[in-house]
C-alpha cells in the first residue's frame, strides 16, 4: 500500500540550467495504476527516480515537496520498486534464481523465506524456466519479466516502471506486457512511464500528462484525458490511439538496381537470401527475432562480406564490402540501430561535418551541407550539444542526418523508429519519403508495421527459422 | 586464456565440490612457494602432484589440455628466448645453431622455466574450471569476509563482459559506416584501434552506471546486513585441502633442496 503525494514538486540537476521537472501537484491513492505521460524533456523518468529515491540530495536542487506515505522517499525505499527500460543492465546475477533472490538478500531477508518468495514472484510474472535457467540465454522480453519479478518480490507497494517495453520488439514488448498484467494486484499503486499508449491503457485506470514547461496538463480517467486533450497530446509527440498516421506513397515506380545481393548468407546468423535494392524505392525487411534482419542490413550496407553467395553494387566489379570506407560512404549510407555507436565526436555539427571532410570537400561546402542538414533534421539549435547528452528522439535524427551528410543513393536503416514518439517517428518517415521521391533508394529492417504501412513500397519477409 | 565463464568439470568431483574459498587458497598455497626457486627439479614435482590430482577435481585431460594451449604458445616463446639470450652457455655441446651454441646448461634453465610457466598457472585454471564465478564471489563474502559491495559487484560486472565483443564489433563497423577507415596505413590504424578502444571503455563505463543504479535500486546500498540465499560452508575437508596443498608445496621445496637441485631466486 502506498500513497504518492507531490506538492508543487521540482527537481533540476547539478550543472543544468533548466529544471528537468517542475510544478507538479500530484495524489495518487493506494492501488490506483496511473500512466503517465508527456512529450520528451517532460521530466516523467526524472519524477520516477525521486519517487524511487534515486536522487540524492546533494545530486541536484529540489523545489516543494514529494511524500510516499508521509515519508520522504529517499527514507522509503523499501516499499517502493523501480523496473527500468534496458534488461541487460537490471540482471546481477548468472542464475534467474539468484537474479530475483539478490533484491532479497540485500533487504536482509531471513534465509528460509528467500526461495519460497523467489517461486511466488516468478510465479506471479509468468517465468517459464526453472530457477537454475542461465540469464545470458533468454530473449529480451524474458529477462525484463525475470526483472520484474525481481522487482516484485520485494513486495514494493509502490511500483515504478519505466518504459519497460521501449527496447523490446514486439513479441517481447507482449511478454513484458502480459507480465505486468498477472502481477498487478490491488494492494500495489502503480506508475507506467509509456509511450505506445494503446497498449499502455489496458494495464491503468488513470493518465496523468506532465506538460512541457511544468507542471501537469491533463490528470483523469483515460477517456476523459484522451476526449478532451487528444489532439494536443499528439501533436505534443505521444502516441494516442485513434489518430492516423500519414501514408506516404511513391510518385514514380523504382528505377535502377543499386544493390544485389543473390544468394548471400552469413555463417551462423543469416541463412541464404537473395533480395534487390532499387532506387527511388523503400524496401521494408520484415521477419522474426533471429532471422538474421540486421546482419542482411550490414551485408547491404558494405560493412560485413557474406561467407557465401554474390553481393554486387553500383556497378562495380568489387563487392561493397572491399571498398573504402569513404567510397562506401558516398553510395551507401548504413544508420545503426543503436545511434550512439555510430557518433564519434564530441559535438553535433563535427559529427556532420566529419563524413563530407573525410571526402576531402572545400570548407565551405561542408559548413553549408551541416547548416542544410541542421536545418532539416531540427537539430540547429543543439549543433554545439555533445551527440552522447540527446534525447532518443534527437540522437536518431542525428544518426540519420550523419549518413545523409555525404549524400549516399542507397540509405540502409536498422529499426529507424525504435522507442521513437509520435513527432519524430512522423517527421522521420516524411523525411524517408521525400529522399525516396528524390531517386534514393530506401531499406529499412523493422519490426514496426506502422511504418511498413506508411512507407514501404514493397515488403521482403525473412523466414523466421530457429537456427542454432 | 581463456575466460571461464562456466565450469567446465564434474560438479560432484569429491575435490571439485571443496568450498571456492579454500581452493582458490589451496591453489596459491601450492603455487606461490614454486617462484622461490629456479631449478627445473621443484616444478616437475609440482606438476606431477597436479597431474596427479587433476582427475579429484573432475577434470578431463582433453579439457585441460583445451584451456591450457595458450601456455604452449608461451612455452614455446620461452625456449626461442633462451636459445637466443641465455647467458649461461656451460656444459657440453648439444647443437650448434649458427652463432647460438646449444648446451645442455641452456636446455635445462629453459626446461626450469617452461616448468615452472605450467606448474604455477595450472593450480589457477583448476580452480577456475571447477568452480562457478557465483559461488566463488558468495564464498568470498561468506567465508573470506570480503566486502560484498566489492565481490558481488565484480561479478555483476563480470556478467557484462561477454557483451564487450559484440560492442567491440558494432562499434568497428559502424566507424566504416561514417567513412573512417585506416587502409594499409599502420598508423591510422593505430589511431582507428585507440578512437574505438575509447568508445567501448566509454560505452562500458555508462552502462556500468546503469546497472550500479538498478543494484541500488533493489536495495544493495540499503546499508541492512545482507542474508545469504546460497549458503557456502567451509568444512573440515576444505581446511584438510589447505594444510594439504601446503604439505605438498612444502615436500616439493625440501626433495629439491635434499637433492642439491635448489636454486633459489634471490641470491
Amino acid at each position: 500500500m502506498a500513497e504518492v503525494v507531490l506538492r508543487d514538486f521540482g527537481w533540476r540537476h547539478a550543472g543544468r540550467r533548466s529544471w528537468a521537472v517542475r510544478g507538479v501537484d500530484l495524489r495518487i491513492r493506494h492501488g490506483e495504476r496511473v500512466l503517465l505521460l508527456g512529450p520528451s524533456g517532460a521530466g516523467k523518468s526524472t519524477l520516477l527516480a525521486a519517487l524511487a529515491g534515486l536522487l540524492p540530495e546533494d545530486s541536484g536542487e529540489s523545489e516543494g515537496t514529494a511524500e510516499i506515505d508521509g515519508l520522504d522517499p529517499r527514507k522509503s525505499r523499501e516499499g517502493v520498486g523501480l523496473l527500468f527500460q534496458d534488461p541487460q543492465t537490471q540482471l546481477v546475477m548468472a542464475r534467474s534464481g539468484d537474479d530475483v533472490a539478490f533484491g532479497l538478500e540485500n533487504r536482509g531477508v531471513p534465509a528460509g523465506e528467500i526461495w519460497p518468495r523467489v517461486s511466488d514472484a516468478l510465479d506471479r510474472v509468468g517465468f517459464p524456466y526453472p530457477i537454475t535457467r542461465r540469464t545470458g540465454a533468454l530473449s529480451g522480453g524474458e529477462q525484463q519479466r525475470l526483472a520484474l519479478a525481481g522487482v516484485l518480490a520485494l513486495r514494493p507497494g509502490l511500483l515504478l516502471l519505466d518504459e519497460p517495453t521501449a527496447n523490446l520488439d514486439p513479441a517481447g514488448g507482449d511478454l513484458v506486457r502480459e507480465a505486468i498484467t498477472r502481477a498487478r494486484d490491488r494492494d500495489t499503486t502503480l506508475i507506467l512511464v509509456e509511450h505506445r499508449v494503446e497498449q499502455a491503457l489496458p494495464l491503468v485506470d488513470r493518465v496523468v500528462v506532465l506538460a512541457p514547461g511544468g507542471g501537469v496538463a491533463a490528470d483523469g480517467a483515460p477517456e476523459l484525458v484522451f476526449a478532451g486533450h487528444g489532439p494536443a497530446l499528439a501533436n505534443q509527440g505521444v502516441w494516442v490511439p485513434g489518430f492516423p498516421l500519414p501514408r506516404h506513397r511513391a510518385v514514380a515506380p523504382p528505377a535502377d538496381s543499386l544493390v544485389r545481393a543473390e544468394a548471400v548468407a552469413v555463417h551462423r546468423r543469416l541463412p541464404r537470401v537473395s533480395i534487390d535494392a532499387h532506387a527511388g524505392e523503400a524496401l521494408a525487411v520484415t521477419g522474426p527475432n533471429g532471422a538474421g534482419k540486421s546482419t542482411l542490413a550490414l551485408v547491404l550496407g558494405g560493412l560485413l562480406a557474406p561467407s557465401s553467395g554474390r553481393l554486387t553494387a553500383f556497378g562495380d566489379t568489387r563487392p561493397p564490402h572491399r571498398w573504402r570506407a569513404a567510397k562506401l560512404t558516398q553510395r551507401i549510407g548504413s544508420v545503426f540501430q543503436n545511434p550512439e555507436h555510430q557518433f564519434v565526436t564530441s559535438r553535433v555539427a563535427d559529427e556532420l561535418a566529419l563524413g563530407p571532410r573525410r571526402l576531402g570537400r572545400p570548407a565551405a561546402e561542408v559548413r553549408a551541407t551541416v547548416e542544410d542538414l541542421l536545418g532539416r533534421l531540427r537539430l540547429t539549435a543543439l549543433a554545439d550539444a555533445n551527440p552522447y547528452t540527446l534525447s532518443g528522439g534527437e540522437a536518431r535524427r542525428l544518426s540519420v542526418a550523419t549518413a545523409l551528410a555525404t549524400a549516399p543513393r542507397l540509405l540502409v536503416l536498422d529499426e529507424p523508429t525504435f522507442g521513437q514518439d509520435r513527432g519524430t517517428w512522423i517527421d522521420l518517415v516524411a523525411l524517408l519519403a521525400r529522399l525516396r521521391d528524390e531517386g534514393h533508394g530506401i531499406v529499412a529492417v523493422t519490426h514496426d508495421d506502422a511504418f511498413v504501412a506508411s512507407l514501404a513500397d514493397r515488403v521482403h519477409d525473412l523466414p523466421g527459422s530457429r537456427r542454432q | 586464456m581463456t575466460l571461464a565463464l562456466e565450469p567446465v568439470a564434474d560438479p560432484t568431483a569429491p575435490l571439485a565440490r571443496r568450498n571456492p574459498v579454500a581452493k582458490l587458497g589451496a591453489a596459491l598455497l601450492f603455487a606461490l612457494p614454486l617462484i622461490a626457486t629456479l631449478d627445473p627439479l621443484t616444478p616437475a614435482l609440482a606438476l606431477a602432484v597436479e597431474l596427479a590430482v587433476l582427475p579429484f577435481f573432475g577434470v578431463h585431460y582433453r579439457v585441460l589440455a583445451r584451456r591450457a594451449w595458450p601456455l604452449a604458445l608461451a612455452a614455446g616463446g620461452i625456449l626461442v628466448t633462451m636459445v637466443l639470450f641465455a647467458a649461461d652457455r656451460t656444459g657440453p655441446l648439444l647443437v650448434s645453431l649458427g652463432p647460438f651454441a646449444v648446451t645442455t646448461g641452456v636446455v635445462a634453465d629453459a626446461l626450469g622455466l617452461v616448468l615452472r610457466v605450467f606448474a604455477v598457472a595450472l593450480p589457477g585454471i583448476i580452480v577456475f574450471a571447477t568452480t562457478d564465478p557465483t559461488d566463488l564471489a558468495d564464498a568470498l563474502v561468506q567465508n573470506a569476509k570480503a566486502p560484498a559491495r566489492f565481490a558481488i559487484g565484480a561479478l555483476a560486472a563480470f556478467r557484462l563482459i561477454p557483451m564487450l565483443t559484440e560492442e567491440w564489433q558494432m562499434l568497428a563497423l559502424a566507424r566504416r559506416a561514417r567513412g573512417i577507415d585506416a587502409g594499409r596505413n599502420p598508423l591510422a590504424k593505430l589511431r582507428l584501434f585507440a578512437s574505438t578502444a575509447f568508445a567501448l571503455l566509454v560505452g562500458a563505463l555508462r552502462r556500468g552506471g546503469r546497472l550500479a543504479t538498478a543494484m541500488d535500486a533493489r536495495g544493495f546500498d540499503s546499508g541492512v546486513p545482507r542474508t545469504y540465499a546460497r549458503r557456502q560452508r567451509f568444512g573440515p575437508a576444505d581446511t584438510a585441502l589447505l594444510v594439504a596443498a601446503a604439505l605438498l608445496a612444502g615436500a616439493a621445496l625440501t626433495t629439491s633442496i635434499l637433492t642439491g637441485f635448489f636454486h633459489p631466486i634471490l641470491g
